[in-house]
């Protein structure tokens, strides 16, 4: 099977030289997620039949280190799977786009599961409506919810999360930025003001 | 022999997601004599992701919902026309497809004049497959929509060599010091040209070899023109230490312009045969584009053993195609 | 009509003379009066040009050129051909017979002299066939032809394939004294060939034309010259190999002339790259070292004249797949530009250079026009005067020719023709050209 592409570091241009405010530390970052653990086993009364998918990018550490804490007290194996909803999204001709898509990679079918979409900022509800045509295509779960680290609001669709690590009320004009130590060596979340676009 | 299927070991190892354009720069693809070895990386990529999407039960994504997909072709070739339909299907994109008979062409309309059509139509990318080498190069300068080469005259069939390329991936770790022998017609191949381009730019060490006939013209100091590549008329040098083997459609009527003495002398001297796969390298496989001429190119035992992987390059060819036209759909070469 | 002109301070180069000085030349009635140091005494009424920096040498003549009418006046015609001519620098020009009807017989020649003489701007002479419609089967009337005015005889890009009908062919010339320009081509080894056989034609999938389907034919024609005496010119030599059977067989006392294009000196096969059908042209481009042979053969006179083999093409007809276009060049309105190329990296002198252009094709034509390509007093005052120094930027938009087929366009050269004097009268002048009294 093909190796992968060495892509050139973060290419995310999300001025790391800006004004910024970190809105949750490592610790809180942890604590939400075992929460949030905790939370999807209640809900659907069990784990089994639980998938969780992690939404690339930064959905897919956030769907292990769920799994991993569900695994911790369940005692049972959490199937993760990757989606890249790329050829799902609404903008493939506008600016950016399209992304390098890596494949979808889900471990079993999706045929009666409950799928957890898993993803780190819940926005315009764009993405996940990406997301959940994307898993549709798959097959017939048994239920579809979405677990979001951050929910900022401004929604374009009408779309919830079902689990929300935390609430930040935030402008337009500002960028809510997750970083996780799998792809960016530390964990927090911040607030920063919008870089100007590139030319 | 059957692919390593891979697919299912996950790596939950993951890079940032970026734009296409930091690494491809192609409005169209018209050869593979311009790609660079990360735009080949990345149709490779791109590729296993739509090779994923073909093992659904539903293999359908609505990625070019609204483009416009025309294929033109001016030589029938029902085997790619499909192969870029499907594809195109496949990304939910419209497709229409004009076949031009010789007879509209002797017409005088100009390749040009059906363009300027099939825009007017609202083409966003054309395919075209043309007699003549060159005519994509021509069509791109013409046109604004993207230009996909589907095979020019003894040119290019970019396309070909990507989805041959993907198909030793499924077998070889790299293409990198790969030894990969081409036997038959190389001069009239635009398959070979372009899988020369592909395979040496990605490392590959490249073995041509065919009657004297039916080799380019040159190759003794190609650069910087056509890559280096070993040349040889002995068909057991070539495959010696091979690890891959492609054979070429000859074309039957090379015998009556007097390139070849007759397609009996042509299979004694240049048929890949089981006894002549002995010399190559363990795990040799043998591929070719198709048609094949059982029997002249390849044995029939050969073409249909457990080292030919003839028949998985015809799937892997709707992968790349659709690839292809993710990478060529969007993005601000469009604008 | 032909009002008194006097040229100052050019440098007035002559090879008919081996003249190379710099002074004023003066010519009245349409002919050259004088050339002196300085000239003080003019007649009344006298146009005034300064030429200070300029060369100032006889008219060019161009032996191998297609102005396409009769029958392809889309592409060019006289009027229209001469007029490209004239900004090149030439002040006569010998057309080519693939015109349709061919230019066969008497009727066809004598059109092509009425249509000169009331719109050309400069001398065209025209060319006739050697077989009836170029077609290599029977003779044409070369008796009558001689009559009508023509001054050589071609197929053009016909070459006679049948060796027995063109060793008839100049046996018959013989009684004309008519020289037989050979277009050599062996058509079966360049059938369905684009381009020069090699990497580049590898690399582009197009069929490739041998060295050999020119040097095939003109050793064989070489032998049939050698055979019969007759005078064969050969037309656009594009090989080293060419050039090497041409300087033997001067060295063997064959009565044998040779041409070179402008474009086959200056240019390789790399133009066609990207597949510029403006670079599809026949012979095709060579290699390096097919153009290092050729300049060494322009140097040693196995190459005798440079012509400029002007094909012109209409945008429409190159517009097109690269197999589908056809060959040719329009090369007048770049030829001296190209030329200067060779001067000016050392390759070749000036002098030389201006002799391909003028002395020379004007004896291959023949005694009858021993008053072309010279400035010796009393001759018809066909003039070029060009800037050697002058660096332009080719533009086909600005060409004169219906024929924009150049892969020159957007290339930048250095040297241009200023100003272009037919029989005393000005037929071509450069913007940048001021005129006093």
């Amino acid at each position: 099977m093909y190796a992968g592409l060495p892509l050139a570091g973060n290419v995310t241009v999300r001025g790391f030289f800006m004004a910024k405010k970190v809105i949750m530390t490592e610790a809180d970052i942890k604590r939400t997620i075992a929460r949030i653990s905790h939370e999807i086993v209640e809900r659907n009364k069990s784990s089994e039949n639980i998938i969780l998918v992690g939404m690339r990018t930064r959905g897919v550490p956030l769907a292990k280190r769920l799994a991993s804490n569900i695994e911790s007290f369940e005692e049972m194996r959490i199937p993760v799977g990757i989606l890249d909803f790329s050829l799902y999204r609404d903008d493939i001709s506008s600016r950016d786009i399209p992304l390098v898509i890596k494949s979808t990679n889900i471990p079993s079918s999706v045929d009666g599961k409950v799928i957890v979409l898993v993803d780190d900022v819940l926005y315009t509800g764009r993405s996940a409506r990406a997301a959940l045509d994307a898993i549709i295509d798959l097959g017939r779960p048994l239920s579809i919810q979405l677990a979001v680290l951050v929910d900022r609001g401004h929604r374009e669709l009408p779309i919830r999360a079902d689990y929300v690590g935390k609430n930040i009320p935030s402008s337009k004009d500002e960028e809510i930025e997750v970083r996780l130590t799998e792809t960016d060596e530390i964990d927090e979340v911040a607030i920063i003001p919008k870089p100007g676009r590139e030319g | 022999m059957e692919a390593v299927e891979q697919i299912k070991a996950i790596d939950l190892k993951d890079e940032n997601a970026q734009p296409v354009q930091k690494i491809w720069k192609h409005k169209h693809i018209l050869d593979l004599d311009d790609f660079t070895p990360s735009e080949i990386d990345l149709v490779m990529q791109t590729t296993a992701a739509m090779h994923e999407i073909l093992s659904r039960p539903i293999k359908k994504v609505p990625t070019l919902r609204g483009k416009t997909v025309v294929t033109l072709f001016y030589e029938a070739s029902t085997r790619t026309r499909s192969s870029f339909e499907l594809a195109a299907k496949n990304l939910s994109a419209d497709i229409s497809n004009l076949t031009v008979s010789s007879s509209s062409v002797t017409k005088g309309e100009s390749l040009i004049d059906t363009l300027e059509t099939m825009e007017a139509l609202g083409a966003d990318i054309i395919v075209i497959r043309h007699l003549n080498s060159g005519a994509p190069n021509l069509a791109s300068k013409h046109v604004k929509a993207s230009i996909i080469n589907a095979g020019d005259g003894w040119h290019a069939h970019p396309t070909q060599a990507l989805l041959d390329m993907y198909t030793i991936l499924k077998y070889k770790k790299s293409i990198k010091n790969l030894k990969v022998t081409i036997i038959g017609d190389i001069i009239h191949s635009r398959v070979a040209h372009s899988n020369i381009w592909s395979l040496t730019k990605m490392g590959a060490d490249v073995t041509i070899c065919g009657p004297s006939t039916l080799l380019p013209k040159g190759m003794d100091n190609p650069l910087p023109y056509f890559p280096k590549v070993r040349v040889t008329t002995n068909i057991n040098d070539a495959i010696k230490d091979a690890d891959v083997v492609m054979g070429l459609r000859l074309q039957l009527e090379r015998q009556q312009s007097g390139l070849l003495s007759s397609i009996r002398e042509y299979a004694r001297l240049y048929q890949i045969t089981e006894e002549r796969l002995l010399k190559a390298n363990k795990g040799v496989i043998v591929m070719h584009p198709g048609p094949v001429n059982e029997d002249v190119e390849i044995a029939s035992t050969v073409a249909h053993g457990d080292k030919s992987v003839i028949n998985e390059q015809v799937t892997n060819g709707v992968a790349v195609r659709m690839a292809l036209f993710y990478l060529l759909a969007g993005g601000s070469h469009n604008e | 009509m032909n009002k008194p002109m006097l040229i100052k301070n050019g440098r007035i180069i002559d090879p008919s003379q081996n003249l190379d000085v710099i002074g004023d030349l003066l010519m009245t009635d349409g002919a050259i009066k004088e050339i002196a140091s300085d000239i003080k005494k003019m007649p009344t009424d006298c146009t005034i040009l300064d030429a200070k920096g300029m060369i100032v040498c006889p008219g060019f003549i161009d032996l191998h050129c297609h102005l396409r009418q009769p029958g392809f006046e889309e592409k060019e015609t006289i009027a229209t051909g001469s007029k490209a001519a004239a900004k090149g620098g030439f002040t006569t020009i010998c057309c080519m017979p693939n015109t349709d009807p061919a230019l066969d017989n008497k009727a066809t020649i004598d059109f092509i002299k009425a249509t000169a003489a009331s719109e050309a701007c400069i001398r065209v002479l025209p060319i006739g066939c050697i077989t009836k419609s170029r077609a290599g089967k029977e003779l044409a009337d070369m008796g009558e032809l001689a009559e009508a005015g023509v001054v050589a005889l071609s197929d053009d890009g016909s070459t006679i394939a049948d060796s027995r009908i063109m060793k008839q062919a100049l046996e018959y010339s013989l009684i004309f004294g008519l020289p037989i320009s050979d277009h050599c081509e062996d058509a079966m080894l360049s059938e369905g060939g684009q381009i020069n056989e090699g990497i580049i034609a590898t690399r582009l999938g197009l069929k490739g034309i041998p060295n050999a389907a020119e040097e095939n034919v003109i050793a064989r024609d070489i032998a049939l010259a050698k055979l019969t005496g007759a005078r064969i010119h050969i037309c656009h030599i594009s090989s080293e190999g060419s050039v090497e059977l041409v300087r033997n067989a001067k060295k063997d006392g064959v009565n044998i002339t040779a041409e070179v294009t402008p474009h086959h000196l200056t240019m390789d096969e790399e133009m066609v790259l990207d597949f510029d059908t403006n670079a599809k042209v026949n012979p095709p481009l060579r290699t390096q070292k097919d153009i290092a042979a050729l300049v060494a053969g322009l140097k040693d006179n196995t190459i005798d004249i440079i012509a400029t083999d002007h094909a012109p093409h209409t945008d429409n007809d190159k517009l097109c797949e690269f197999a589908v276009a056809p060959f040719g060049i329009s090369g007048f309105e770049t030829a001296m530009g190209s030329l200067m190329k060779l001067v000016h990296n050392g390759d070749i002198e000036i002098n030389l250079l201006i002799s391909k252009l003028t002395a020379v094709p004007a004896k291959i034509i023949g005694s009858k026009f021993s008053n072309l390509g010279t400035l010796k007093q009393g001759t018809a005052a066909d003039i070029t005067i060009f800037d050697p120094d002058t660096e332009w930027t080719v533009d086909v938009k600005d060409f004169y020719s219906k024929g924009r087929n150049t892969p020159l366009n957007g290339h930048k050269l250095k040297g241009r023709v200023m100003t272009t004097i037919y029989n005393g009268k000005i037929v071509y002048k450069d913007n940048s050209v001021k005129l006093g009294v």
